[in-house]
């Protein structure tokens, strides 16, 4: 199925794409069919910058079960630090 | 009688939309085919399905529907970037459909007839378009949200076509997979009660054993035993209104 649904977030942040990095703005996050992930569905997130084009994009395609160990990963990994060390508020 | 095919990227219209376009080299009357590309965009596999019909004996051209808000874009960046703008408004999508359809009439070796087809999110544009624009037949392949709005907060363009269905100028032929949710088996069901109630041919098949993108070779979707019957069905289908 289709399921057409996106969620988008606005971001902050650098990726690095097909053509060398680049400030992040958005993410768009939906489950759908993935264009190379061997699976029916997966959970898509986009990285992106609208503002730099449709080529300024780093693409994931994840299984439930990965993007959601990710999303643990990711609230373990910003836990250990001390907190607001990652923060766009942070001093450098 | 040659089985000779010219395929090649050309620009169309008067803003020069790109398109995908194969067409046989035999001299006789061909009848043309738009194919509307999927969901995500117009890729290799979609062109695989241009030159399909080339080889069958029609003209066939798929435009690039997300060529202006992202040309030379790869097509998986293309489809991304439209997404995340809530997709393609229907106005634009008929009117590049209808640049398709008057290029594959002004071929030198043409018929007049069109006919067009469409997958997942193609397969609704084929149903809107046959509203729309001077066609001889229609198919949509699993096309969803043919009846009812997507829903709220997915900020997508596209309008229901329940309200349209009265303006169905051709026959319209619909495939689709009993595993699908979108479109879920019922609403096929509600799709072909509508289409008779206004009168409109419709003619309709649901795999068993298929859900969505059955067709779709380069995806695990893919039902070899689907995908052969509802090309067999196309084939029956546009040779019974194109051809003639």
């Amino acid at each position: 199925m289709c399921t057409y649904e996106t969620e988008t977030v606005d971001i902050e942040g650098a990726g690095k794409g097909a053509e060398g990095w680049f400030d992040l703005t958005r993410a768009a996050v939906y489950v759908d069919h993935p264009q190379r992930a061997p699976f029916g569905h997966t959970v898509n997130i986009d990285f992106a910058n609208p503002a730099e084009g449709p080529s300024a994009r780093v693409a994931v395609e994840l299984t439930e079960e990965a993007a959601l160990a990710l999303v643990a990963a990711i609230q373990r990994a910003i836990a250990h630090a001390p907190a607001g060390l990652a923060s766009a508020n942070a001093p450098v | 009688m040659s089985d000779a095919i010219r395929a090649e990227t050309v620009f169309i219209g008067e803003e020069q939309i790109q398109a995908y376009q194969a067409r046989p080299l035999d001299a006789g009357a061909v009848p043309g085919v738009v194919v509307i590309h999927h969901l995500p965009g117009y890729d290799e596999a979609t062109k695989e399905i241009v030159r399909k019909f080339a080889a069958k004996g029609y003209s066939a051209i798929c435009p690039n529907l997300f060529w202006r808000e992202a040309p030379n874009a790869a097509p998986d960046d293309a489809s991304a970037f439209v997404r995340g703008q809530g997709g393609i408004p229907d106005e634009q999508i008929i009117r590049d459909v209808a640049t398709a359809a008057a290029a594959l009439r002004a071929l030198d070796n043409a018929n007049g007839k069109v006919g067009a087809i469409g997958y997942c999110s193609g397969g609704r544009q084929a149903l809107l378009v046959s509203t729309a624009v001077d066609l001889d037949a229609a198919v949509d392949c699993y096309g969803a949200f043919a009846l009812e709005a997507p829903p709220a907060g997915v900020g997508l363009k596209a309008q229901p076509i329940k309200d349209r269905l009265q303006d169905v100028r051709c026959p319209v032929l619909g495939l689709f997979g009993d595993d699908d949710k979108y479109p879920a088996p019922e609403e096929v069901a509600r799709l072909a009660e509508l289409m008779a109630q206004h009168g409109k041919s419709f003619e309709h098949h649901s795999y068993e054993g298929a859900g969505h993108a059955f067709f779709s070779v380069d995806r695990p979707s893919y039902r070899p035993q689907a995908a052969v019957d509802g090309w067999q069905r196309v084939f029956a289908f546009f040779g019974q209104h194109l051809e003639a």
